[in-house]
């Protein structure tokens, strides 16, 4: 009865073209940014932070980044756990050389120096397709963790061959180090992600978004209509690494705090988030929240009822946990490859007709 | 001859035996991606799964004990028997098949039709599942594989070459298990060319190969063909994890080899036998010569991580196909 567009008319161009044309769509998008920003800090604590919001809201930006690569792009990476690691050494090398500018702009120019990086490993997607991409990608992610690993200037020669974030604040709030407040690595992370989320929705409704769709239904027919692929996956690789470096840089100041790069961006990660892209939706910005969401939830509710309620053994749950992630990749591609962000759509279709369907 | 040349000629030959390892697994891939276009990830989890399976019914371990323990609250692990090497590597081949034929079953007949990267996707959520599943039957500790297989270096091969060099050089080290390894790959090879040349379902898995639709025209069964694949494919896994885990124990980083495996695929082909081979040579000895030469002494070592991706990867540039790949051919 709310869901739909009867009623609701456009009259400016501007109107027309906005991101959400549905009404009820725009106010569940404001209510859902009040709630997240006015709300939910007052509330959140160390548990909520550290288990769930935190790495949801990392993940999310993470999975935005190679969405936009696989899922708008088409170009299959492997090589996420390594850039996640370049965004995260940057990010530290510029917190240790320049202490007294904001961490604000060193996250930003972490994820700048990740785009230079990924898209020099995109150059070979000019010639590679396909699986032999996937490969390929492979290359960057075990070799930049074993160069973070083998280079100590990267490390700025310690001991441990840890990096560890020191204490940076903004506006007078410790964001990093050990006394930061769950809510302000909460508001830190979900600002970031917000304006990510809102760049990668324009980026990809607009000229640049419709060439990397173009390549990936079918790239040669898209260079016949003039589609530029140099241009095109190469932007996609850049933009996909920018957010994932900024990802990274997150996952290590913010969250983490000290970081061992096999440790935290082994090729574990790539998975992961490749598993978060194909659960919620390949090709959906919604579907890159709702798998970031699900694979962070899963472990975390597998573990209470495991653990907690049926009282197993923890390494018991941890195979559990495998079984039913690789079960559910399965039950996804084949009932639904397009993700939960299909499902949501579907859903939608039936609200706007609902209560009178034909 | 000095004694460094020999040196760099011992690490090409046990760079050889390394890539007939990695040739193994590679192997694997090959015979299903030929026959249904299934770039299978999960290959090597297959051979982590066989061997476990295998040391599992070796030592008599009653399958999913963990969690039945968890569940019923009962305590137990054992059935109290040994079963002999012969017996439990033929119930393994049993179980191999019986995963094929559910794999096939319950996921890519579900699946035809797909793109190859949804088919790829599906078989990296298989490799997870099937890596839970081996931990919740046969439990995550490291396992050894007694089935008396030769280790350690070759006394005989030492002394018979050590007269090659000066007083400096001792004569080459080889591991008896690769070159048992080496053996073991040969005849599988042989094997299996001759299964495809000269039996019925060999040649009706070449035509599946060949041509999905005229091989059904024909009237050979598609779904019977991939069972038969994926079954050959985990029965290469079983000989790839015996080796492997006899070398290095049966454990979790045994599924990593499959990566090992993924850059001898694009050097040698997804669709060629001999590729696999070449290229898990190439591959074999052109990381342990570039760890050898310039890794070692100036990079800090472990380039044997990345070396074959970056070898295979400059080698796409040149030729996208791979070494013996069929030429891609494409068309709007």
């Amino acid at each position: 009865m709310l869901y739909r567009e009867a009623g609701d008319f456009k009259t400016s161009y501007q109107a027309d073209s906005q991101t959400f044309p549905i009404a009820f769509d725009r106010w569940r998008y404001w209510a859902v940014l009040v709630i997240a920003f006015c709300v939910v800090p007052f509330f959140v604590n160390a548990y909520w932070a550290n288990a769930i919001l935190v790495p949801f809201l990392i993940y999310a930006i993470a999975a935005i980044g190679l969405n936009i690569l696989t899922g708008y792009c088409g170009q299959v990476s492997l090589g996420t756990g390594g850039f996640m690691a370049v965004g995260a050494y940057a990010c530290y090398k510029l917190m240790t050389s320049f202490p007294d500018v904001s961490i604000v702009i060193h996250i930003i120019l972490a994820g700048g120096i990740t785009a230079a990086v990924g898209a020099t490993f995109g150059l070979p997607s000019l010639r590679i397709k396909g699986f032999y991409l996937a490969v390929a990608t492979l290359a960057a992610q075990f070799f930049l963790v074993w160069m973070f690993n083998k280079v100590a200037w990267f490390y700025n020669y310690s001991a441990s061959g840890q990096i560890t974030a020191p204490e940076r604040f903004v506006a007078g709030v410790a964001v990093t180090g050990p006394n930061t407040a769950p809510w302000a690595q909460y508001m830190i992370c979900l600002v970031f992600l917000t304006v990510c989320a809102l760049i990668a929705r324009n980026l990809t409704r607009g000229t640049i978004g419709r060439s990397w769709m173009a390549i990936r239904d079918m790239d040669i027919a898209a260079e016949i209509i003039g589609v530029n692929p140099l241009k095109a996956k190469l932007t996609a690789f850049a933009v996909s690494s920018f957010f994932i470096g900024i990802s990274g840089a997150l996952f290590f100041a913010v969250y983490l705090g000290a970081v061992e790069v096999g440790e935290a961006f082994g090729i574990q990660k790539s998975f992961l988030v490749l598993f978060m892209i194909i659960i919620g939706g390949l090709g959906s910005l919604f579907g890159s929240f709702a798998g970031a969401a699900f694979l962070v939830l899963l472990p975390v509710a597998l573990k209470v009822i495991g653990v907690d309620v049926l009282g197993w053994p923890t390494d018991l749950v941890a195979h559990l946990q495998l079984v039913i992630v690789g079960g559910l990749i399965m039950f996804f591609l084949i009932k639904e490859p397009h993700g939960l962000a299909q499902l949501w759509r579907l859903a939608k279709e039936k609200l706007r007709l609902w209560p009178f369907p034909y | 001859m000095s004694a460094d040349f020999l040196y760099g000629i011992e690490v090409v030959i046990n760079g050889l035996m390394a890539g007939v390892l990695y040739a193994l697994v590679a192997l694997g891939f090959v015979l299903i991606f030929k026959a249904s276009g299934i770039f299978n990830f999960a290959q090597g989890v297959m051979a982590l799964f066989a061997a476990l399976t295998l040391v599992g019914i070796m030592e008599g371990q009653v399958p999913f004990a963990h969690l039945i323990n968890a569940v019923f609250g009962t305590n137990i692990h054992h059935f109290g028997w040994q079963v002999p090497a012969i017996l439990a590597i033929f119930m393994t081949v049993l179980v191999m098949i019986a995963f094929a034929w559910a794999v096939q079953h319950f996921v890519f007949r579900h699946l035809v039709g797909q793109e190859p990267i949804i088919l790829f996707m599906a078989t990296i959520g298989l490799a997870y599942f099937l890596e839970g599943v081996g931990d919740l039957m046969w439990g995550s500790s490291i396992r050894t594989l007694a089935l008396g297989l030769p280790q350690g270096g070759s006394l005989w091969v030492e002394e018979m070459t050590s007269g090659l060099g000066g007083d400096d050089f001792y004569g080459f080290f080889i591991d008896k298990l690769d070159m048992v390894a080496t053996l073991v790959a040969l005849v599988l090879v042989a094997g299996l060319v001759a299964f495809a040349q000269y039996t019925k379902q060999g040649r009706a898995m070449r035509a599946v190969a060949d041509d999905h639709q005229a091989a059904l025209s024909v009237g050979i069964s598609l779904s019977y063909i991939w069972v038969l694949v994926w079954s050959l494919a985990g029965i290469v896994a079983l000989v790839a994890g015996i080796m492997w885990g006899a070398k290095s124990g049966v454990q979790f980083s045994l599924s990593l080899i499959a990566l090992k495996a993924l850059p001898v695929l694009m050097l040698g082909g997804f669709t060629s036998i001999p590729g696999a081979i070449v290229g898990g040579m190439i591959i074999g000895v052109g990381e342990k010569l570039f760890e050898y030469t310039i890794g070692a002494p100036y990079l800090g070592g472990a380039t044997e991580n990345w070396f074959a991706y970056m070898l295979a990867l400059v080698f796409l540039v040149f030729r996208p196909q791979g070494l013996f790949g069929e030429r891609i051919i494409e068309r709007v």
